[in-house]
C-alpha cells in the first residue's frame, strides 16, 4: 500500500502573497537522485543535497536579468544550461562561481524552456513552437527559428521524454479554449499535433504530466473539476502525411476526485507509477473543504492510499524525482518520501474481516514478541527508539546501512549477519509508519532461503512479518517456506497477520497442523496469547457450572434416552455419550488450529481441499471443533475474555464445512458416530433455543417500537393533519 | 379535511385539592366530596358519574373534616367548630352553626334522618342535634370523653360507638350506659404512643368494627365488648373504613395511609357451613397516598386522595372487559376553568385564589411539519389575587371574546375588571358599581359582542347586564318556571339572538334576548348535558349529555333536525360510548358548517356532519389508517368522527378567530410531582 512517509523541509521559500504559484520555477534532477536544482523565480539557481537538507552551491543573474526558465543539469557534460530573459542561454559549472562569467549566448528567438532528459542533450523549446538541440542551436546561436505555431496558440506546458531509441520533447498549447499536444520528435525531427477533447464546461486542464510507459507516452491531466484524464500517445512515427493535421486525442478518465463545490484552483496530478497518481490542491474526501492535501491515489481500485495535510497555502505544484515527491506550500518546499509498492487487492483494500480487533492487540501483542525474541532485555522504550529514528535519518547513510544496502546484504552475507542488520534495521523503523519497501526485505530473505538450502533466517523474518507491510501476495512463497522449515511459530504469525492466504495454503497449514504430534507441538514456542487462551479453556473445563445459550448435557441426554427404559442401559448410554469434555489435542496444537480457524476464506475455495484429509484427521478435528463448541456453549467466557479466539460462529462454520466434505466417511465411520450424535443434540437443543427465541422476538421488538414520549416543555405550537 | 396550527398550552398550572371527605346518599345516588380547599362537589352516579355541582367553592380557612347526608340535606363539619347545612339548589351554604365545642372530627346522622351526632375534640363530648326543617337544633351532650375522632350509629339508633384515643365507648342513647372497648397499641417502639382510632363502623348485628393507626383493623361484639379478630394490615394507619351500605353488610373495606384498600368480608370459611368469620378477601392499589375518604357502594369502592377519585367496581366474576368493570378515574373537573378570548387570543385560567391572563405566543412561519418555531412566547399579563386572604374562593369567571372584560365571582360577590392590552401598555380597571342583581353567581358568560354579560343566578335564573364603555346596566332577568336547579351551562349565541341555558334537572332552555323572554325548551332527556352549544349559521343547538349522546336542535322548527334523528337511529359508535369522561365545549368552525367540534379530557374531536356516521363495526379511530391512505380512497374510508389523541389530559380547546387551536394540557405527572411526598415504602431492589 502506498504510504507517505515523514517529509522534510528543503528550503525556505519567501511566501507568496498574491500570486497564484510559488516562487520556484522549477526542480530538476541533478547528477544522482539525492541532487536536486531548484530554480526560484526571480534570479537564482540552487543545488541541493536533499539527504542533508542542504545547499551545495548557488548561482545568482545580474540585478535586472531574469531566469525564464529552470535550469537543467546535462549530465553528460556536467554543466547546467539556463534561459535568462528569454534570449540568453547561460552554460556554466558547478565550480563556476560567478555566473556572469560563464558561457552566454543569445539566440534570435524567444525561449520557453529547455529540457535535459537522463543521458540526453539538451534540447530547446522555442515560445513559437520550433525545437533545437542545444548543440546545433549554439552552434548557430543567431540562426532563425521558424515559427510552428499559429498567432494566439501560446505553450502551457512542456516536458521531454527519452524512449530507447528516440527523444521527445512534448508540449501543450493553448489557442482560443481548444488545447493541443505537440509531439516533436528529435532526430529525425517530426512534429505531430493531437487535439484533446474539449471538457465541459470550457475548462482548461489545470496541470499535465507525461510519463513514457510500454512504447507509449502516457498523458496525464488534470481539469479543475476533478477529473483526471489519462491518454496514451504511441511513440513510433505518425503517417509521414498528417504531420499538420491535429489528430483528436482519445482519453481514458482515471478518477474522478471529489472536489466539493468549488472548481479547483492550483492543483496537479502526477503519476508515480503505473498505478498509483499523486494529487495535490485536491480537498480529501472525509476531511472537509479543505484543499490543502498530497493524496496518492490507487488508479486500479479507486482507492485513496495515503494523505497528508500540508501547512500553508499550497501552489498546485509538485515534483517527483526518485520517490521523492517535493512539494512547496506555505513558506517551504518540502520534501516527502513515499512507497509505492505493487499493490495486491488485500492491501489496496486494506481491510478484513477482523481487522477491528486486530487493531487493538497490535499493542498486546507487539511487546510480548520483544519478550520471546529478546528474552529479558526487552525493546528500549519507544520514545527513545523515535528520537534515535530523527536523529540518525541525516546521518542514516553513513552510519548504518539502508534498506537497499540491507536487500543487496542479504543476498550474500551469512545468517547470523543478515539477521543483525535487519533487526538494527526495524529498530530504527518507527512502528506507527513502517516503509513498505521493508517487504523487499522478507522477498529477499525468501528467495535466498530457496535459492540456498543451508540459509533460513527464522528471526529476520518474524520480526519482518508483524510489521504490517507484507501480505501473502507480496511475498507469496514465505507461508510454504516456514511450513516445509516447519517454522510454526512463523506459520502462526502468517495466518495472524496475512489476510490474503489461499485456501490451498490454509488446508496445507491445518493438515499439518492436525497431524504434528503432540509431544513435537509441546516443544514450540508459540505466540503465548494463543497458548494461553487454550490454557484457559482447558483448565476451565471442570470448574465449569450451569449451563448457557440453553444447551445442557443432562438435558441433551433425556432427549436422547426417551426410548430407553432400563436403567442400566440408561446409565450406560449416559457414560457413552456424554459429550467430550476433554481436550483431543495438546494446548499448542489448539493455538495453531485455532490460528486457521480465524482466517479469512471462501467456503467453495475451500472445500475442495479439505477433502483431501484423511477420515483419522477428520475425527481428530471435528472432536476439537465439538470440544471448542462445547467450551463456548456450556461457558460464559467464549468472547468476554480479552484474547484473540476463534469465535463461535467461526467453530460453526467449520463444523459445517467439515460435515459437508466427509459426510458420506463420517456416517461410515463406527469412531464418528458418538461424536455425530452428540453434535446432533447440540443442533437439537439449539434449535429449540432458537424457536424459543423467535417466540419472544416479537414481543421485544413492541419494546424498541414504544417511542420515547417528547418533552414538549410548557408551550409549543405544532401543526396537525385531520383525514 | 384540514391542517390546524394548535397551541399547545401547558403552563395552567391547576393543582386540584386532595380530597378530605366523602358521603354517599344511596337514595339519590349522589356523592358528595369535600376536598382540603373546602370546596364540596356533587357527583351523580346514577348519571355516568357526572360533576354536576361544584356546590361550593372552598374558602381558605376552612376545611371540613366531614360530610353526612341527612335525606336529601348535606351538611359538613370541620375544625372551625361549625356544622354547615348546604344551599344545593343555590349552591352556597344555607346556614352554619356553631357547636361550642371546639373542633370537628366526625359527623353521624342515624338511619331515621331525624338526630345528628357530632363529636367535638376539644372537650371529648357526642353533641346530638335534631334535624329540622329548615335548621338544626341543639338536643343534648352524652357524657364527656376523651377526644373524640370517629363516630358511628348502630342502624337502630340506640346506639353510638365513638373511637377515641386507646379505646372504643359505646353510648346508649336511650339510656345513657357507656362502655368501653380498650384498643391494644402498637407493638415494640411504638407501644408508648397513644393509639388513635381512626374509623369506627358499627353494624346491624352489633359487631364493631375499628380502624387505628397501629395498622389493625378489629372486630369487637359491641354486646359483650369482647374482641372478635384482630387483622394487622398494614405498618401504617388504617384511616377510614366503610361498610357496604346496601346489602346485609356484609363486606367492609378500609383505606391505609399506604394507599391501599382492603376488602373484608363476613362469609363461612368453608362453603355451606353457617359459621362465618370475617376474612381479608382482595386488596387494591389505586393511590399513591393517603386514602382518607371511602365510600363502599353495593358494587363498588369510590376512593378519594391524591386528588383523584377512583370508581372501582367490585364485581365478583369479572367476564371481560365491559364499561362496567372498567376502573375510572375523575382527575379533572368536569367545567371549565379556562376562558379564552377568540379575537384577541388571551386565556385565563382560574385558580381557587387568583385568576391569570396570558397572551399566546406566536410563530411567523407556516411551515409544514410537526412543530412551529415560536417567535414570540407566551407571557402573563396580568396576575388578579382576591382581595383578602380569607375570602372565599373563586367559584367562577370569564373573559370577554374581545379580551377587554374580565369577570369573576365568589359565592358571595361578583367582580367586573375593564381591561386595555396594547402590546406593551396593560391596564386593569375594577367596575366599581355593579347592579345589584350580580348576586349569587355560579356561572358567568359574556356575549360574543362582548356587550352582554350573562350570570346564572338563584333559582335558575339568567341575570343579564348591559355593558358599556365605561359602566354595566342591569338589564334583565331571564326565569323559566319549571326547575329551581342551578344552571351549569350558558351559552349565547353568536349573532346575540339567542341565549341557551341547561341546568342540573337536564332541562335546556333557550331564550330570545331581542325579546328577553323564552323561546322554547328543548325537550328533557334524562341525561345532565355536559356542552350546549348554538350554531353560529344554522341556528341549531347542538347539546352532548353526561351519557355521551349527542343531539341537534333546530331553533327554528323547534324540533330535533334531521341528522340527530338520523344519529339517534343509527347510534352512536360503541367507542365512542364507552369514553368515561363528559365532553366539555362544543365550538364551531366558521368556515364550515358541517363541522362541530367537541373535547374530552382525552381527545378533542370534529363532527363532520356532511359524512356518513360510522357504523358499530367500523373502526373508530381511524386517523392512523386513513393517513396512510391514498386522496382518493381517504374520502371513501372517512366518516364523521375525525378524533384527535395527540393530546391529553385535555382542560380546555378552544378555537380562536384565526382557525388556531389552543388545546391546554395538565398532564397528570406534573400533578403528582406536586403532591408532597407519600409514606416511604420500601421496594424490592430499591
Amino acid at each position: 500500500m502506498a504510504a507517505l512517509c515523514e517529509g522534510y523541509t528543503l528550503c525556505g521559500l519567501v511566501p507568496a502573497v498574491n500570486r497564484r504559484s510559488s516562487e520556484i520555477k522549477g526542480i530538476e534532477e541533478e547528477r544522482d537522485s539525492d541532487h536536486v536544482i531548484v530554480t526560484d523565480s526571480s534570479r537564482s539557481v540552487t543545488l541541493y543535497k536533499v539527504s542533508d537538507q542542504k545547499p551545495l552551491g548557488s548561482w545568482t543573474v545580474k540585478q535586472g536579468q531574469v531566469l525564464t526558465c529552470a535550469a537543467v543539469f546535462n549530465r553528460l557534460t556536467n554543466e547546467y544550461v539556463a534561459v535568462s530573459d528569454n534570449k540568453v542561454i547561460r552554460i556554466w559549472k558547478e565550480d563556476d562561481i560567478i555566473l556572469d562569467k560563464a558561457f552566454k549566448a543569445t539566440v534570435s528567438a524567444d525561449v520557453w524552456s529547455v529540457h535535459c532528459a537522463h543521458g540526453a542533450e539538451p534540447a530547446v523549446l522555442f515560445q513559437r513552437g520550433a525545437v533545437r538541440l542545444l548543440d546545433s542551436l549554439l552552434s548557430a546561436p543567431q540562426q532563425p527559428v521558424e515559427e510552428v505555431l499559429v498567432q494566439d496558440e501560446a505553450i502551457r506546458w512542456s516536458t521531454n521524454i527519452v524512449t530507447e531509441t528516440q527523444q521527445l520533447v512534448i508540449f501543450t498549447t493553448e489557442l482560443k479554449g481548444d488545447h493541443f499536444l505537440y509531439l516533436q520528435r528529435l532526430k529525425p525531427n517530426s512534429v505531430q499535433k493531437y487535439r484533446l477533447e474539449p471538457e465541459e464546461p470550457a475548462l482548461s486542464p489545470l496541470s499535465f504530466w507525461a510519463s513514457y510507459r510500454d512504447k507509449n507516452i502516457c498523458l496525464l491531466y488534470l481539469y479543475p473539476n476533478g477529473r483526471v484524464y489519462q491518454s496514451l500517445v504511441s511513440v513510433r512515427g505518425p503517417a509521414p502525411d498528417d504531420g499538420a493535421q491535429a489528430v483528436p486525442l482519445p482519453r481514458d478518465q482515471l478518477l474522478s476526485l471529489p472536489v466539493g463545490e468549488e472548481l479547483l484552483e492550483a492543483a496537479s496530478a502526477i503519476f508515480l507509477d503505473d498505478a498509483h497518481v499523486a494529487v495535490v490542491g485536491v480537498p480529501h474526501p472525509s476531511a472537509g473543504p479543505g484543499k490543502d492535501f498530497l493524496c496518492i491515489w490507487n488508479t486500479n481500485f479507486q482507492t485513496l492510499q495515503a494523505a497528508k495535510e500540508m501547512a500553508g497555502k499550497l501552489y498546485g505544484q509538485l515534483w517527483s524525482f526518485s520517490s521523492k515527491l517535493f512539494i512547496p506550500h506555505g513558506k517551504a518546499l518540502s520534501v516527502i518520501p513515499f512507497a509505492c509498492p505493487r499493490s495486491s487487492l488485500a492491501l489496496a483494500l486494506g481491510k478484513l474481516k477482523q481487522v477491528k480487533t486486530e487493531e487493538s492487540k497490535t499493542s498486546t501483542v507487539v511487546p510480548s514478541w520483544n519478550t520471546i525474541l529478546h528474552g529479558e532485555e526487552a525493546a528500549p522504550p519507544k520514545t527513545v527508539e523515535a528520537r534515535k529514528t530523527r536523529t540518525t535519518r541525516k546521518t542514516q547513510s553513513s552510519l548504518s546501512l539502508t534498506i537497499d544496502q540491507v536487500q543487496d546484504l542479504i543476498k550474500t552475507a551469512p545468517v547470523e549477519e543478515v539477521e543483525k542488520e535487519v533487526q538494527e534495521l526495524l529498530s530504527r523503523q518507527d512502528p506507527k509508519d513502517p516503509q513498505p519497501s521493508l517487504g523487499q526485505l522478507a522477498l529477499a530473505l525468501v528467495s535466498r532461503s530457496l535459492a540456498d538450502p543451508k540459509f533460513y533466517s527464522s528471526r529476520a523474518l518474524t520480526q519482518l512479518v508483524p510489521i504490517r507491510c507484507l501480505s501473502h501476495s507480496v511475498c507469496p512463497d514465505l507461508l510454504p517456506l516456514a511450513l516445509e522449515k516447519r517454522d510454526y511459530f512463523l506459520c502462526q504469525l502468517c495466518l495472524l497477520f496475512f489476510h490474503d492466504i489461499p485456501e490451498a495454503v490454509t488446508c496445507a497449514c491445518l493438515k499439518t497442523f492436525i497431524s504434528l504430534s503432540d509431544a513435537d507441538a509441546e516443544k514450540l514456542s508459540l505466540e503465548p496469547d494463543s497458548v494461553s487462551f487454550v490454557e484457559m479453556l482447558i483448565s476451565n473445563e471442570r470448574a465449569q457450572t450451569g449451563l448457557q445459550n440453553g444447551f445442557s448435557p443432562a438435558l441433551c441426554e433425556e432427549d436422547r434416552t426417551d426410548a430407553v427404559d432400563d436403567p442400566k442401559a440408561k446409565a450406560k448410554e449416559k457414560q457413552k455419550a456424554s459429550p467430550q469434555q476433554t481436550c483431543p489435542v495438546g494446548k499448542h496444537k489448539a493455538a495453531l488450529i485455532n490460528e486457521v480457524l480465524q482466517t479469512a476464506y471462501s467456503e467453495a475455495l475451500l472445500l475442495p481441499h479439505l477433502k483431501d484429509f484423511s477420515s483419522d484427521q477428520v475425527v481428530l478435528f471435528l472432536r476439537y471443533l465439538e470440544f471448542l463448541y462445547l467450551r463456548y456453549s456450556t461457558d460464559g467466557f467464549s468472547q468476554m475474555h480479552g484474547y484473540r479466539s476463534p469465535s463461535l460462529n467461526q467453530v460453526m462454520d467449520w463444523v459445517c464445512m467439515l460435515l459437508d466434505a466427509h459426510f458420506t466417511v463420517l456416517v461410515m465411520s463406527p469412531v464418528a458416530k458418538g461424536l455425530l450424535l452428540n453434535l446432533q443434540s447440540f443442533v437439537r437443543s439449539q434449535v429449540r433455543l432458537f424457536s424459543e427465541l423467535g417466540k419472544i422476538e416479537g414481543s421485544l421488538q413492541e419494546l424498541t417500537k414504544m417511542k420515547m414520549k417528547k418533552d414538549v416543555g410548557q408551550y409549543s405550537i405544532e401543526v396537525i393533519e385531520l383525514y | 379535511m384540514g391542517e390546524f396550527k394548535v397551541h399547545r398550552v401547558r403552563f395552567f398550572d391547576y393543582m386540584p385539592s386532595a380530597i378530605r371527605s366523602m358521603a354517599f346518599n344511596s337514595h339519590t345516588e349522589r356523592l358528595a366530596v369535600a376536598r382540603a380547599d373546602g370546596a364540596v362537589e356533587i357527583f351523580n352516579f346514577a348519571d355516568n358519574y357526572f360533576q354536576e355541582k361544584q356546590v361550593i367553592a372552598g374558602r381558605d380557612g376552612r376545611s371540613i373534616e366531614a360530610l353526612c347526608w341527612v335525606g336529601c340535606r348535606l351538611f359538613s363539619a370541620g375544625l372551625d367548630g361549625e356544622i354547615t347545612e348546604y344551599d344545593l339548589e343555590n349552591l352556597r351554604p344555607r346556614y352554619s352553626i356553631e357547636a361550642y365545642g371546639g373542633p370537628i372530627w366526625t359527623i353521624s346522622g342515624n338511619s331515621e334522618g331525624t338526630l345528628l351526632a357530632q363529636a367535638g375534640c376539644e372537650d371529648g363530648t357526642v353533641k346530638m342535634f335534631e334535624v329540622l326543617e329548615d335548621r338544626i337544633q341543639f338536643q343534648r351532650n352524652l357524657s364527656r370523653q376523651k377526644r373524640i375522632i370517629s363516630l358511628s350509629w348502630h342502624p337502630s339508633g340506640a346506639q353510638i360507638a365513638a373511637g377515641m384515643m386507646d379505646m372504643i365507648r359505646i353510648f346508649d342513647s336511650e339510656t345513657h350506659a357507656t362502655h368501653r372497648l380498650l384498643v391494644d397499641r402498637g407493638v415494640g417502639a411504638s407501644k408508648s404512643r397513644e393509639v388513635v382510632v381512626w374509623s369506627v363502623a358499627c353494624l346491624n348485628d352489633h359487631t364493631i368494627i375499628s380502624g387505628d393507626s397501629a395498622g389493625k383493623v378489629q372486630i369487637w361484639d359491641g354486646l359483650t365488648g369482647t374482641l372478635i379478630r384482630t387483622h394487622l394490615v398494614t405498618k401504617w394507619d388504617v384511616l377510614v373504613l366503610a361498610v357496604s351500605q346496601w346489602q346485609d353488610e356484609s363486606s367492609v373495606i378500609a383505606g391505609t395511609s399506604e394507599g391501599t384498600i382492603v376488602q373484608f368480608q363476613f362469609i363461612s370459611s368453608t362453603v355451606g357451613q353457617q359459621d362465618k368469620l370475617w376474612v381479608r378477601t382482595r386488596t387494591f392499589k389505586n393511590h399513591s397516598h393517603d386514602v382518607r375518604a371511602l365510600v363502599h357502594t353495593d358494587s363498588a369502592v369510590i376512593s378519594g386522595m391524591d386528588t383523584q377519585l377512583v370508581v372501582r367496581p367490585l364485581l365478583d366474576k369479572v367476564e371481560k372487559n365491559t364499561q362496567e368493570s372498567a376502573l375510572r378515574k375523575i382527575a379533572f373537573p368536569h367545567r371549565n376553568l379556562v376562558s379564552c378570548a377568540k379575537k384577541a387570543g388571551l386565556l385565563l385560567f382560574q385558580f381557587p385564589d387568583h385568576l391569570e391572563l396570558w397572551r399566546l405566543g406566536e410563530s411567523d412561519r407556516n411551515t409544514p411539519g410537526e412543530s412551529l418555531p415560536v417567535k414570540r412566547k407566551p407571557e402573563k399579563l396580568i396576575q388578579l389575587k382576591t382581595k383578602l386572604q380569607g375570602e372565599d374562593h373563586i367559584c367562577c369567571s370569564a373573559l370577554s371574546p374581545c379580551g377587554s372584560w374580565l369577570s369573576y365571582a365568589t359565592v358571595a360577590a361578583v367582580r367586573l375588571y375593564r381591561l386595555q392590552i396594547s402590546s406593551n401598555n396593560i391596564s386593569i380597571q375594577k367596575v366599581s358599581k355593579l347592579p345589584r342583581e350580580l348576586k349569587s353567581v355560579h356561572q358567568l358568560c359574556f356575549s360574543s359582542d362582548s356587550c352582554r354579560l350573562f350570570a346564572s343566578s338563584s333559582f335558575s335564573s339568567v341575570v343579564v347586564v348591559a355593558l358599556d364603555q365605561t359602566d354595566c346596566k342591569y338589564l334583565h332577568t331571564l326565569k323559566h318556571k319549571s326547575s329551581r336547579q342551578p344552571i351549569h351551562i350558558l351559552s349565547p349565541s353568536e349573532d346575540g339572538q339567542w341565549l341557551a341555558t341547561a341546568n342540573t334537572d337536564c332541562e335546556i332552555h333557550v331564550f330570545n334576548l331581542r325579546k328577553m323572554k323564552l323561546h322554547c325548551s328543548v325537550p328533557a332527556y334524562s341525561s345532565c348535558p355536559t356542552a350546549v352549544s348554538i350554531h353560529p349559521t344554522t341556528g341549531n343547538l347542538v347539546s352532548v349529555h353526561a351519557d355521551q349522546q349527542i343531539f341537534e336542535f333546530s331553533l327554528k322548527q323547534k324540533e330535533y333536525s334531521e341528522w340527530s334523528r338520523q344519529l339517534q337511529r343509527q347510534g352512536l359508535h360503541p367507542l365512542w360510548l364507552q369514553r368515561d369522561t363528559p365532553v366539555t365545549s362544543i365550538a364551531f368552525n366558521p368556515n364550515n358548517p358541517a363541522h362541530i367540534m367537541l373535547h374530552d379530557v382525552f381527545m378533542f374531536c370534529i363532527i363532520d356532519q356532511s359524512l356518513p356516521l360510522p357504523e358499530a363495526k367500523t373502526k373508530f379511530y381511524n386517523q392512523m389508517i386513513l393517513r396512510s391512505l391514498p386522496e382518493p380512497q381517504r374520502l371513501r374510508e372517512s366518516h364523521a368522527f375525525k378524533t384527535c389523541k395527540n393530546f391529553q389530559h385535555l382542560l380546555s380547546v378552544n378555537l380562536l378567530e384565526d382557525l388556531s387551536l389552543v388545546v391546554v394540557e395538565r398532564p397528570l405527572v406534573d400533578i403528582v410531582a406536586q403532591l408532597p411526598a407519600p409514606v416511604r415504602q420500601k421496594k424490592f431492589a430499591t
